[in-house]
């Protein structure tokens, strides 16, 4: 079986829940074999209902004390327990924080060969052969794992949304759930309600050819407008122009929106490292020759301050006549 | 408390990257530390010199042959006291983290920080991995590391904010954007006590990888960019051809 680590966020299920289990799905069919989903605690009914969808068959579901805080030590103990009593040919995991966390971990237990970030399906299995980027995507490789069991980690939104509709039989287990070694001092969360830039299907990102803070205000009208979340270049984050949470690129957040918009923005190499894998980038700089440009698909050579209120009046004129 | 910082040795990351036989071209590379170990180092020498005593010393580790040994000076000259270099090539994230298990088996350091990924080959794994085989803590995503008194407080980062968390010693923190801002500069005395300080070789176990790559491919040119002279025809265009607005 291939074992799927479904995360939960708070007690509920987001995209990466379910496009894990897409995933894990697809991996199985190639394998012959089906999907054992594990999560580990509480977790509305609904969602895990919503898992039958994406083709989880076999449901191990885990509630314990000892689950929070999020200890990988602990959380990697319960996963092995579970592989141990199936039989698991490979791991997948989104490659988040949490993912991150446990899927080496994992890997170094069963001494089962792990790679990680990938972005599509393996090329075959037995040796499992999987291509994946490398030199923060400046060369892809061609990966072969060479032990028995596997571990793979996927970018998310690199994948989506597969539905597969199966019925699901939920477990629970009698387990050993050490208690954590981690004990939370303070807890910091926005509650905004902002969409998380590494989630957000559209993103709008502005540079220094914003030229200053107080220019940001057409460009979160367009991001608000068209359901997007905000980023923004790196000097623009040092300068506190914006919060650092909102930088891009090798130093900064990875991300894989649908579409990636650039204004304002040179495309430094290190910064197209955080932005390369969009589906769709486009720029808007005054300058023709912006290195943004050999990376974007769509652009327009202009002033971002005067094109930005007339983006937002297109768009609303677009929507308006689609009505 | 004794911290010990894992660097891995990466071309610059403006190298251009080029294959040949298969396998990456060094020539002409300039090598450095990878970009999260120069942080992470720079943070705990950072500590080391704010809580006068508490931290006896501050060492680096790196998997690699001799031709290691310059990115491991640079280490030094940053500050740190000592070095480790197992003597092998690094093959894939397993035999890293084992061989890095093994050497330190008989070694007593309280922290363990790792980068969140090499930038050559994008492993994202050393770290927790070098943790399950001590059998020992690890928290990864740590954006940040303090002292307080004789405690270590970690800042993780989570869905939409972060924690502080104690976590049990001794531990890895596979750290990542926050940890510092600005890697330390080796000044002149620093490149010159560098010299002097130990680099302790330890015969390797031979590991074997249990992943290996096997053929590399340069990104395929993309179609040039599509360029409109209008706001109009962009927000049309992203509408009714790319389907994404
Ligand atoms: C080790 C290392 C790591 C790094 N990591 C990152 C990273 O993670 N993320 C990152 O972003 N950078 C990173 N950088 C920095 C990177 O090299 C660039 O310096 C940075 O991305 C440039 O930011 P920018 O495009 O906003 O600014 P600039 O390069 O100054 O570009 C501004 C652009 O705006 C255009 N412009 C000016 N006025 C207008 C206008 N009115 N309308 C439209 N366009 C206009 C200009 O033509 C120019 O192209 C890193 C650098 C190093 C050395
Ligand atoms: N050869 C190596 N020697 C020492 N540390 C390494 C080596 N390779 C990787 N690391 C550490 O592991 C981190 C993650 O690397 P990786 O898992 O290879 O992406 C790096 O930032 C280093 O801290």
């Amino acid at each position: 079986m291939i074992l799927a680590y479904i995360q939960n966020f708070n007690g509920k299920f987001k995209k990466a829940s379910y496009e894990i289990a897409s995933y894990a799905s697809a991996v199985a069919k190639m394998a012959g074999t089906s999907v054992l989903g594990v999560v580990l605690g509480s977790v509305a009914e609904d969602d895990i209902k919503g898992l039958e969808k994406y083709g989880v068959e076999k449901l191990i579901h885990i509630e314990n004390a000892n689950l929070t805080p999020f200890d990988p030590k602990v959380y990697s103990h319960v996963i092995a327990q579970i592989a141990e009593k199936n039989d698991i040919t490979g791991f997948v995991f989104t490659n988040n924080n949490e993912g991150r966390a446990i899927a080496p971990r994992i890997a170094a237990r069963f001494k089962a060969g792990i790679v990680s970030a990938v972005t599509q399906l393996p090329d075959s299995l037995s040796p499992l052969t999987i291509t994946k980027k490398v030199f923060t995507g400046k060369a892809f490789a061609k990966t072969v794992v060479k032990s028995d069991k596997f571990v793979l980690t996927l970018f998310q939104n690199s994948y989506g949304l597969v539905e597969n509709p199966v019925s699901m039989s939920v477990e629970s287990m009698d387990i050993d759930v050490p208690a954590p070694a981690i004990k939370v001092l303070e807890q910091n969360v926005d509650t905004s309600g902002k969409i998380p830039l590494t989630e957000a299907e559209l993103v709008v990102s502005g540079g220094r050819g914003m030229k200053g803070p107080e220019y940001w205000g057409p460009l979160e009208e367009f991001a608000s407008l068209i359901g997007a979340a905000t980023a923004c270049s790196r000097p623009v984050a040092d300068e506190g122009w914006r919060p650092a949470s909102e930088h891009v690129g090798q130093t900064g957040k990875i991300i894989a929106p649908t579409v990636y918009f650039a204004l304002g923005i040179s495309g430094a190499i290190q910064h197209l490292g955080g932005v390369s894998n969009s589906k769709y980038i486009v720029a808007i700089n005054i300058d023709k020759d912006a290195p943004i440009f050999e990376a974007a698909d769509y652009g327009i050579v202009g002033d971002v301050h005067k094109l930005l209120p007339q983006m937002i009046e297109a768009y609303k004129k677009m929507k308006a006549a689609e009505n | 408390m004794k911290i010990l910082v894992l660097i891995s040795n990466v071309p610059d990351t403006t190298t251009k990257v080029k294959f040949k036989d298969n396998e990456f071209d060094k020539t002409g590379v300039q090598w450095i530390i990878n970009p999260w170990d120069e942080l992470a180092l720079t943070r705990a020498l950072e500590l080391k010199k704010a809580a006068a005593g508490k931290i006896e010393k501050v060492a680096v580790a790196m998997v690699a042959e001799k031709d290691g040994e310059p990115t491991i000076r640079k280490a030094l000259a940053m500050g740190a006291d000592e070095a480790i270099r197992v003597d092998t090539k690094p093959k894939d994230s397993y035999s890293v983290a084992a061989e890095l298990a093994e050497a330190l088996k008989d070694q007593d350091f309280d922290l363990i920080l790792v980068g969140l990924e090499s930038s050559d080959y994008n492993g994202l794994s050393v770290g927790a991995m070098l943790a399950e085989l001590m059998g020992i803590n690890s928290v990864s995503a740590v954006s940040g590391i303090d002292l307080d008194g004789d405690k270590l407080i970690v800042k993780r980062e989570i869905d939409g904010g972060y924690e502080k968390l104690d976590v049990q010693m001794p531990f890895v923190a596979v750290v990542q954007k926050g940890i510092a801002i600005v890697p330390l500069i080796p000044n002149m005395r620093g490149i010159m006590q560098a010299k002097r300080k130990p680099i302790n070789v330890v015969a390797a176990q031979n590991i074997e990888p249990l992943v290996e790559m096997v053929e590399y491919e340069l990104p395929k040119p993309k179609p040039p960019v599509k360029l409109v002279e209008t706001a109009e025809e962009l927000i049309n265009l992203l509408h009714i051809e790319a389907k994404v607005l």
